[in-house]
């Protein structure tokens, strides 16, 4: 039996999804789209001198587990470092997919662990790593990200 | 009260020759709703298969051994069986492909090249799966031609009357899809490729959904071209067919080089070989072709009358079940229409609800159905679609509602 995918929490974030809004005054900007879906969105960042996210948001469209994933996402990037930012998009990553056991391995996903049965849904591992793709290729300064 | 037309028509016995209809997914009855998209097996087509894998192995018009002539003779055989299904006047106006798709791009790239010129002008309709838009598109970017759209208004039909203003002299092929794969509409294919054989134009059939939905005459139609995949209709993924009338596959260049399309191959110059294996370069999809052979035999052992009389009872049960519950839009509501059903529910996006009716067993399609331009046209992003097939019942829809209803429990949590 796999994991249930559908948590209180994602849906809870589809349905008031956090810093839902276009950011004025962002140093990073990305768009994400993932063509077989048409899940399509927008990820804001400030960061200030220091190196510090100071705000991060997105808008766009999405399932609700693309859309609970940029939600939180945005959160946990809050305060963070560029290289911290890294570091947790290396780590969601290897969750998504199966690689990162959160119960047995060190990390810093805390909240996000929620999405730690993805991986059970090969189809829709794809929807929760848009907008942290979105995310790394702003902070590389890629214009347009794509999953497919 | 008995019915003359179902009396044939013995559903549980037909489910049986379906292995497949028989697995468990996620521990409930597998319901197979997405026939569109490739139908399942029949136990007869599968054993064809196998048979040529297990005792008939030969590479076909090559060897002169008793393996060889045996393979050769069924893959030909083969060949009669499509032209019977199609009714073309000729055998060798039938040509194996990979699949509608590949057919498509043979037309695009053989006939297209060789008549088209720059400025000459290509119909295709606003519905059109994405395997008869962008073998076009690459076409127009390559001779210089000129790519024109039908609109389809709110039911999703074809707007006829802007499909004649479309036609001029210019207008030299036009390509339209006979069954929508995301709107289930059937186009009037008749009335098109006389409109547009007034106009000198030559017509290309995308029959992908409408070889399950009707008989197909490809000389009464009068096409030109007409191209459908074998894993739509029973049959094995990897071969398709192309109908061509003689007349143009006979001035076509060949589309590939290789073995089995030339007459004599030299350093000075090579000849091609006869119809139709011209267009056949390389082996074949040989054990497929043979098992695309019994898919047709059996499904025409079906009858038509009952099946299309259970078929249009299911997509009416179907829709008036969906359309009962709160929240949902049915996507494509042509007058005729083929027994697709593609659907939103508000506040679901359907890749959740794709997931979430999946728990219950239920295969459904979501996503745009590579018709993007149709989920432009209606605004929005995707749908989630039933496409049904003969095999499925009326208790397999009130699964699917179910299974929504449970879907948007979940979402109002």
């Amino acid at each position: 039996m796999r994991d249930e995918l559908y948590q209180q929490t994602i849906l809870e974030h589809n349905r008031s999804p956090r810093n839902f809004k276009k950011l004025e005054g962002a140093t990073h900007v990305a768009e994400g789209y993932n063509p077989l879906c048409g899940d399509h969105l927008w990820v804001y960042m400030k960061v200030n001198a220091g190196g510090i996210i100071e705000e991060a948001a997105f808008e766009g469209s999405g399932c609700a587990i693309s859309k609970a994933s940029a939600s939180m996402m945005t959160m946990a990037l809050k305060g963070k470092t560029i290289a911290e930012a890294n570091l947790l998009f290396d780590e969601f990553h290897k969750l998504a997919i199966g690689e990162l056991k959160p119960d047995q391995q060190p990390n810093h996903l805390g909240k996000l662990t929620v999405f730690s049965g993805i991986w059970q849904y090969p189809a829709r591992v794809k929807c929760a790593v848009l907008s942290w793709h979105t995310m790394h290729g702003a902070l590389e300064k890629t214009k347009t990200v794509s999953t497919e | 009260m008995t019915n003359p037309y179902m009396s044939t028509f013995n559903i549980q016995k037909l489910r049986q020759d379906f292995p497949n209809l028989n697995i468990r997914v996620h521990g409930k009855p597998l319901v197979y709703l997405d026939n569109a998209a490739t139908t399942l097996k029949p136990r007869c087509v599968i054993d064809a298969m196998n048979a040529y894998y297990v005792t008939g192995v030969a590479n076909v018009h090559r060897g002169v051994h008793y393996l060889s002539e045996q393979a050769t003779a069924a893959f030909e055989y083969s060949r009669q069986v499509v032209r019977q299904f199609l009714h073309s006047a000729k055998v060798h106006e039938i040509i194996f492909t990979k699949g509608a798709t590949e057919s498509l791009n043979l037309i695009a790239q053989s006939y297209g090249r060789h008549f088209l010129k720059k400025g000459d002008e290509i119909i295709i309709s606003h519905m059109e799966h994405h395997s008869n838009i962008v073998p076009w598109q690459m076409l127009c970017q390559q001779a210089g031609c000129v790519l024109k759209v039908i609109p389809i208004n709110d039911r999703g039909e074809i707007i006829f009357e802007e499909y004649l203003k479309l036609l001029s002299d210019k207008t030299k092929l036009v390509s339209l899809v006979w069954v929508s794969n995301s709107l289930g509409t059937v186009n009037p294919v008749k009335a098109v490729i006389e409109a547009a054989h007034k106009q000198g134009a030559v017509v290309v059939i995308d029959a992908a959904q409408a070889v399950t939905h009707t008989p197909i005459n490809v000389q009464e139609l009068d096409c030109d071209f007409l191209v459908f995949s074998g894993h739509k209709v029973f049959g094995p993924t990897g071969v398709g067919v192309l109908y061509g009338k003689e007349k143009w596959l006979e001035a076509m260049p060949p589309y590939q080089g290789g073995g089995d399309m030339i007459k004599s191959v030299t350093f000075a110059g090579t000849t091609y070989n006869v119809l139709p294996y011209k267009f056949e370069a390389g082996t074949p999809a040989i054990a497929e072709v043979i098992g695309l052979r019994s898919a047709l035999e059996f499904f025409q052992t079906i009858g038509w009358e009952g099946m299309k009389q259970h078929k249009e009872e299911i997509l009416d049960h179907g829709t008036r079940t969906l359309l009962s519950i709160d929240g949902v839009r049915i996507i494509g509501t042509a007058k005729d229409k083929t027994s697709i059903i593609s659907f939103v529910v508000d506040g679901i996006h359907p890749h959740d609800l794709g997931t979430l009716v999946d728990q219950e067993g239920v295969a459904i399609r979501t996503g745009h159905h590579c018709t993007q331009p149709v989920m432009q046209r209606f605004g929005i992003p995707a749908t989630a679609r039933a496409s049904l097939a003969f095999y499925n019942t009326k208790e397999e829809l009130d699964i699917l509602a179910a299974a929504v209803k449970k879907a948007q429990a979940v979402f109002k949590q």
